[in-house]
């Protein structure tokens, strides 16, 4: 049975100059122990999907309808009180980029961590410290670090406090919206095999953002790509990164410069994505699409099941084949 | 680190010596490095944005600029200038050749000028051409940069415009003056993926019909790789490996680069069956603190497997870049 089921959610921000259609009927499901990765360019929805899922989008932003249902209760709705006694930290929690919005720079990170257990875990404050010694260690970081101030860490330090924060209530899912982005790359190679580690280790779920295509495929077993508040195609990763069904999916990981392998030809693709205002009729990716045909711009294609848990939405699925 | 820029030019525009990199006219050189390595500040200091506490940056100016430069009284040697000692007077004229392209397309427009002011700005600033003239040539860099049809994009103003469409007025304003050096500072990192591709088209295109010479400052090895003829990895401050791109990448020899190319993620779905292999160790120390010798080897797993010989030499000794082959330099105990 899967922990989580989102139905044909929809996130809107009603704009003094129109509505903003930032997530526009997304469906999915997480299993137990599984890793959904998330993957899309800036303005496709899926930070806003993240903000959603654990009740927080931000004004003049609101979910429109749709439901989130966390292991058979449907959370929108419920009230702010609610989410953040019951739903946050504990059932789902978040790992930011760059660790801005967990970490205040006025207290200690033992500090914090321990106010975080006390609050939201009912832990003792005796309880707590013993529990954040035990999550220190268990993301590397030496137990010192429980009396530094945030900005005496480093980039990488200061993102495995939070990841530490993340797991400090054995939450159900974690949420890791663009968890590396601020990182150079040789930390950021090391977050994520910290990542890798805790996911095997304690079998987390994990939804795990990122518009960084090779970051996703360390982690996910499973890829949704996003273009313009709609999910374009979502399968397992082996099928998605390396025979994808939509041309756009294949177009991004054509444009990916590679370090291994022939150079080739880095591809790009033409425009820009559309104004989510007043998105283009039809599919929203075929004025960009080099395989479009007259139908696209005037039928919206809706995820077709390709077999083996591949959908793809477009209205050439199954007749465009792809490998990269 | 501005000690490695000792600039000591052959039949090159300009080069930074002390075996460092030697730039060769109409070449994409690259700087690669991770943030605090020196790359941006090694940029500035070509722009003379700031000034080197130590070494020479030799660069050969046009005749034309030459004669200017003369009539100020700036000394020559051998056809080059240094540009470390020109004043801010000589360097309004090395300006016109000497260009940039910033990393944010949403800060360095200015947001109150149309796409033609901001294009037109560097003729208006040099004193080029009349208005008839400029515009003429506002309009050839704006097709020239793929803004088109070039009427639509002329009264626009930067709010208006998205990154990618920003970041070709920018190339267009820098390429106005037929630069002869153009230090790009990660001009695509803000871009989204799937348009990246695109602008550093754009940004090989035009230098290529115009015979410009791009300083390509990125963070990412992979994209230096599609737009690069040499590159040069620094490490915190200092330049560890350089050479043929393709060499460098396919045969990194210094542990950092090796390291740097180690953590890349590449979107393979069969990564995520195993841990990344990362050999290096820790994370980037202070530049304040550096080590005696090299200030690799705190990091460096090369040197836990050295013998006691090489152990001594990279504890005590920093390394100078040698060469290795054709086209090839490491600065490494280990590998010399």
């Amino acid at each position: 049975m899967p922990l989580l089921v989102v139905e044909d959610l929809r996130i809107y921000y009603f704009t003094g100059r129109g509505v903003v259609r930032a997530v526009d009927g997304v469906s999915f499901s997480l299993e137990p122990g599984e890793v959904l990765g998330i993957a899309g360019e800036s303005g496709c929805g899926k930070s806003t999907l993240a903000w959603g899922l654990i009740g927080l989008v931000p004004p003049p932003g609101r979910i429109v309808s749709g439901r989130i249902v966390l292991d058979g209760v449907d959370i929108v709705g419920l009230s702010e009180d609610v989410l953040r006694s019951r739903i946050r930290w504990k059932r789902i929690s978040m790992i930011f980029q760059g660790a801005m919005n967990t970490l205040t720079p006025v207290y200690t990170v033992g500090r914090q961590m321990v106010e975080l257990l006390r609050v939201h875990g009912g832990f003792s404050e005796r309880e707590a410290r013993a529990r954040v010694l035990e999550l220190l260690d268990s993301v590397g970081l030496e137990r010192g670090i429980f009396d530094r101030y945030p900005h005496e860490l480093s980039g990488g330090q200061k993102q495995r406090v939070t990841i530490a924060m993340a797991l400090a209530l054995d939450p159900d899912i974690v949420i890791a919206d663009e968890p590396t982005t601020a990182l150079d790359v040789v930390v950021q190679a090391q977050i994520l095999n910290l990542l890798k580690r805790l996911q095997r280790e304690k079998g987390i779920s994990f939804i795990l953002i990122s518009h960084d295509l090779g970051v996703i495929a360390e982690l996910a077993d499973k890829v949704m790509v996003m273009y313009a508040g709609r999910v374009v195609e979502y399968g397992p990763a082996d099928i998605v990164l390396r025979r994808p069904g939509h041309p756009y999916t294949y177009m991004l990981l054509r444009a990916f410069p590679r370090i291994h392998g022939p150079r080739g030809r880095l591809e790009y693709i033409p425009g820009a994505p559309p104004d989510l205002r007043s998105p283009p009729p039809g599919c929203r990716f075929h004025p960009r699409c080099p395989f479009r045909v007259e139908e696209c711009s005037v039928r919206e294609p809706s995820l077709r099941d390709l077999g083996g848990g591949h959908y793809v939405a477009c209205i050439r699925a199954g007749e465009l084949q792809f490998s990269v | 680190m501005i000690e490695v820029l000792r600039f000591r030019p052959r039949r090159y525009v300009y080069a930074v010596n002390n075996v460092s990199f030697a730039l060769r006219e109409g070449e994409v050189f690259c700087l690669v490095g991770e943030s605090g390595c020196g790359k941006t500040t090694t940029g500035r200091a070509l722009l003379g944005l700031v000034k080197p506490t130590g070494g020479r940056i030799l660069y050969r100016p046009s005749r034309e600029l030459a004669e200017r430069l003369g009539e100020l009284g700036v000394v020559f040697e051998d056809g080059f200038v240094d540009l470390v000692s020109l004043g801010r007077r000589e360097w309004r004229l090395v300006r016109r050749e000497i260009q940039v392209v910033y990393q944010d397309p949403y800060s360095s427009l200015n947001p109150r000028f149309t796409v033609k002011r901001s294009v037109e700005e560097p003729l208006i600033i040099h004193g080029i051409g009349d208005e008839e003239w400029r515009d003429r040539r506002v309009r050839e860099m704006l097709e020239a940069v793929r803004l088109l049809p070039v009427s639509e994009y002329l009264e626009r103003y930067p709010h208006e415009l998205s990154g990618g469409q920003r970041q070709r007025v920018a190339i267009a304003r820098a390429f106005i003056l037929n630069p002869r050096l153009v230090v790009a500072d990660e001009p695509v990192s803000m871009l989204d993926v799937s348009i990246r591709a695109e602008i550093l088209e754009l940004l090989v295109s035009l230098k290529s019909r115009l015979g410009t010479t791009i300083v390509f400052i990125t963070h990412d090895l992979a994209t230096a790789r599609y737009v690069c003829d040499r590159i040069a990895v620094m490490y915190l401050g200092s330049i560890v490996e350089v050479g043929d791109a393709e060499k460098v990448i396919r045969e990194p020899l210094h542990p950092y680069t090796r390291a740097l190319i180690a953590a890349i993620p590449e979107p393979d779905p069969a990564n995520r069956r195993r841990m990344r292999e990362l050999p290096i160790k820790g994370e980037v120390p202070s530049a304040v603190d550096l080590p005696r010798g090299c200030s690799f080897m705190p990091r460096c797993v090369v040197y836990d497997r050295a013998d006691p010989r090489i152990k001594r030499l990279c504890e005590e000794r920093r390394p100078g870049l040698a060469r290795v082959a054709r086209d090839h330099w490491v600065a490494c105990w280990a590998v010399s």
